[in-house]
């Protein structure tokens, strides 16, 4: 059992919890993952390390409110224990170059932001692009805005923040002005693909955090295989960074999609249930 | 002075068939396929034994479990003192009475198989072992030796060898990555082979020995070796980390949705009970069409599993024909008799996706048995100009795995080239303070070998570090 030691709110659906972990606060590096089944009947989810600390023991993880176990987490508290929480696994992110444009699109925002604050603090030069589909669902803005970047972007799909369009829009505006010497996405998979693609053109290499689904996170079911330079890789013990110029976008698309039917109707079963309990 | 009267046995007796479930209604839900026997069926069973003067059932068994003397005690009606003889060789008789590959191994050897049939060894010992509860004692422990020894995973192997240092009084924790105990007994055979409730009661049981449990630990990220013996004050470590890394085919399509490995489909199934989806959260496909690639255990475990998950038709498609399959031939049976159809002959070229983007056609290739391999199998070969189709909404393969790559994350040990710890007969590794046994050392094999190695490596465990 882990112990919620803090509990923050970013949003209406996006928080922070802070777990208490010894022993993993002591492992954790930016980019790598844990796994957490809230409870005794829950699914076995993936989230990336936001902070650590390993004096005081916690560990943190930001999740967004998207399907039945984000759900159930939201409605924990201070003081509430999270079932079982599984980690540091995968291996940490490395970036290589000095002049870093981190991109985050949706939720993967939880992912970028870590991994920005970890460039800055490693001196590098950081330019962060955010994207999202709306103003509403831009999480984390104040926190990117804190860091010490070069210059923060912020991309929306309807203009309603920022620049209206996609992420490649800034970031091929860093490749064209020499600004940039490598890249980091991570997001839904249309984002990182054609991030990817921009880069390709300018010969900028990039590195993407892969998100498939995870079941056993210890390279064991192959759940998250994913295709990368035409190898099957496992995106739980060999990433979840990757080349983002090899990865079969298409490939990943598919296999995120596997369950589309089934997270509603977990979700429809969840809100009965609650609705029963009230 | 009492007379006494010499023990004969009942020679020419049938043996005591298994209390099997109606394999059409069993097909269809989670029930242990067998009920076992009844203490009726046990008594009669034991009488035909022959109580060989040499017993070359004993021979058979890796661990030594002396076997005339428990089914003696069974004659005897002495229930308590027959499950004794057998724990003082064998931790776990409930597991491995039901899958050890008994017609190999003990009942391979009987005398009574070599006109007849074999005594169901492994329906006794079975027996014996779920009568823990009526009949059990704790076995008693050597007093604490103040030497503290971590064990990787709680498989077979690692409670073989927990179990037994517990009992020589070694303070003893097990580390396991899962949030639940047993390894491969837990994620990967299905609850109808071994109810999760008897592996359940195997690691209670070590707990009631004084053996730490450490769940939701993953060795060679959360700690390693010398972290362990450094920061921790343990004495020597026991790598049982297993070797469950899945193998693909490599095929076309092999990524599309609806296509399962064995261990994917098997974990979500029996670790996660995604056959209680929705109210276990983890879901699975329910395919209609199942076809299951592979001929072991493991394939057999899939096909009767995508059967309970309520598919129409399931199919085995094996390279070569049932009779070169590795799986037990009482496991080819059940999986026949419960409605799992056969496709000798027939090797997976491409999967195909349908307008959903799930799979929904598989293209084989009819095979041919050449001259034998280097397995003594006749080698299958591709006969050209045989491609054909067949219809599947959910494809599982299972055609074996690799070693677990966190084993040299672990700790500093020689590994041969396919990844699997180096180790002498004792389970030694190049480490001096680092023992290794079952899966990861031999590659995948069966439960009792690994059980067998965890016990001798605790057995050299205790000589070293008490010689210290």
């Amino acid at each position: 059992m882990f112990k919620i030691l803090k509990k923050t709110q970013f949003s209406e659906k996006v928080f922070e919890f802070r777990v208490e972990a010894p022993r993993m606060a002591k492992k954790a590096h930016a980019g790598q993952f844990l796994m957490v089944r809230a409870d005794e009947t829950g699914e076995r989810v993936p989230f990336t390390f936001a902070n650590w600390n390993p004096e005081e023991g916690w560990i943190e993880f930001i999740f967004m409110v998207v399907g039945k176990t984000t759900q159930c987490l939201s409605q924990l508290n201070e003081g509430d224990y999270i079932r079982d929480i599984t980690g540091p696994l995968g291996k940490p992110t490395e970036i290589e170059g000095d002049r870093v444009a981190v991109i985050g699109g949706g939720v993967g925002l939880a992912i970028a932001y870590p991994v920005a604050r970890m460039l800055c603090e490693q001196g590098k030069k950081v330019y962060v692009i955010m994207g999202a589909r709306n103003k509403d669902l831009l999480i984390l803005f104040e926190q990117f805005a804190a860091l010490p970047l070069e210059e923060l972007f912020v991309t929306t799909d309807d203009g309603s923040m920022g620049e209206k369009g996609v992420v490649t829009l800034p970031l091929a505006r860093l490749c064209e002005s020499d600004a940039i010497d490598s890249a980091f996405a991570v997001g839904p998979v249309p984002m990182m693909k054609f991030s990817a693609r921009t880069c390709r053109e300018y010969k900028i290499p990039i590195v993407a955090s892969l998100n498939p689904i995870m079941v056993d996170g210890t390279g064991m079911c192959g759940c998250c295989r994913v295709e990368v330079g035409g190898e099957t890789l496992f995106a739980c013990v060999d990433g979840p960074d990757f080349n983002a110029d090899l990865v079969d976008w298409d490939d990943l698309a598919h296999r995120q999609a596997s369950y589309k039917a089934e997270e509603a109707l977990s979700i429809k079963h969840h809100e009965e249930a609650c609705a029963c309990q009230k | 002075m009492p007379e006494v009267t010499k023990y004969r046995p009942n020679i020419g007796a049938p043996r005591t068939p298994a209390n099997e479930e109606p394999a059409a209604e069993r097909a269809r839900d989670f029930r242990p396929v067998d009920t076992g026997y009844t203490k009726a069926d046990a008594i009669a069973e034991a009488n035909r034994c022959l109580d060989c003067k040499k017993p070359l059932c004993m021979e058979g068994c890796p661990v030594g479990v002396h076997i005339p003397q428990f089914i003696e005690k069974i004659r005897q009606e002495d229930w308590a003192g027959a499950l004794e003889t057998i724990k003082a060789d064998n931790l776990l008789p409930s597991v491995c009475g039901r899958v050890c590959p008994q017609e190999n191994q003990c009942e391979g050897k009987c005398i009574l198989g070599k006109k007849g049939d074999p005594v169901a060894i492994g329906q006794l010992e079975r027996m014996l072992g779920d009568m823990a509860d009526e009949v059990g004692t704790a076995p008693e422990c050597a007093p604490a030796n103040g030497k503290k020894v971590a064990v990787v995973g709680s498989g077979p192997s690692g409670i073989a060898c927990a179990g037994e240092l517990a009992r020589m009084g070694f303070d003893v924790t097990v580390f396991e990555a899962f949030f639940t105990g047993g390894g491969v007994l837990t994620y990967g055979i299905p609850e109808f082979r071994l109810p999760k409730a008897i592996v359940k009661r195997e690691i209670d049981g070590l707990e009631q020995l004084g053996v730490h449990f450490e769940y939701n630990s993953v060795a060679g990220r959360l700690f390693d070796a010398d972290e362990l013996f450094e920061d921790e004050g343990f004495d020597a470590l026991y790598l049982a980390v297993g070797a469950g890394l899945p193998r693909f085919l490599h095929v076309p399509g092999e990524n599309l949705p609806g296509v399962y490995c064995a261990n994917e489909y098997l974990t979500r199934t029996n670790l996660m009970k995604a056959y209680e989806f929705p109210i276990y959260d983890t879901p699975i496909r329910h395919g209609k069409n199942v076809v299951v690639f592979g001929g072991g255990n493991v394939a057999m475990d899939a096909a009767r599993t995508a059967l309970r998950l309520g598919a129409e038709k399931v199919t085995l498609a094996y390279r070569r024909t049932e009779a070169e399959m590795p799986a037990r031939r009482a496991e080819i049976h059940h999986a026949k008799e419960e409605g799992v159809e056969i496709l000798e002959l027939a090797n997976p070229l491409r999967f195909l996706p349908g307008p959903d983007g799930f799979v929904s056609t598989i293209e084989l290739q009819r095979m041919e048995l050449g001259e034998p391999d280097a397995s003594g199998r006749r080698r299958p070969i591709p006969v050209e100009g045989s491609e054909f189709a067949i219809p599947c909404d959910v494809a599982i393969t299972a055609i074996g795995t690799r070693a677990n790559p966190f084993a040299k994350l672990c700790a500093d040990v020689e590994l041969n080239r396919w990844g699997l710890i180096e180790t002498d007969e004792h389970g030694r590794t190049s480490n001096p303070k680092v023992w290794a046994g079952g899966d990861i050392v031999t590659g995948a094999a069966t439960v009792i070998l690994a059980m067998g190695a965890g016990k001798t490596a605790a057995h050299s465990i205790a000589e070293t570090l008490l010689a210290e």
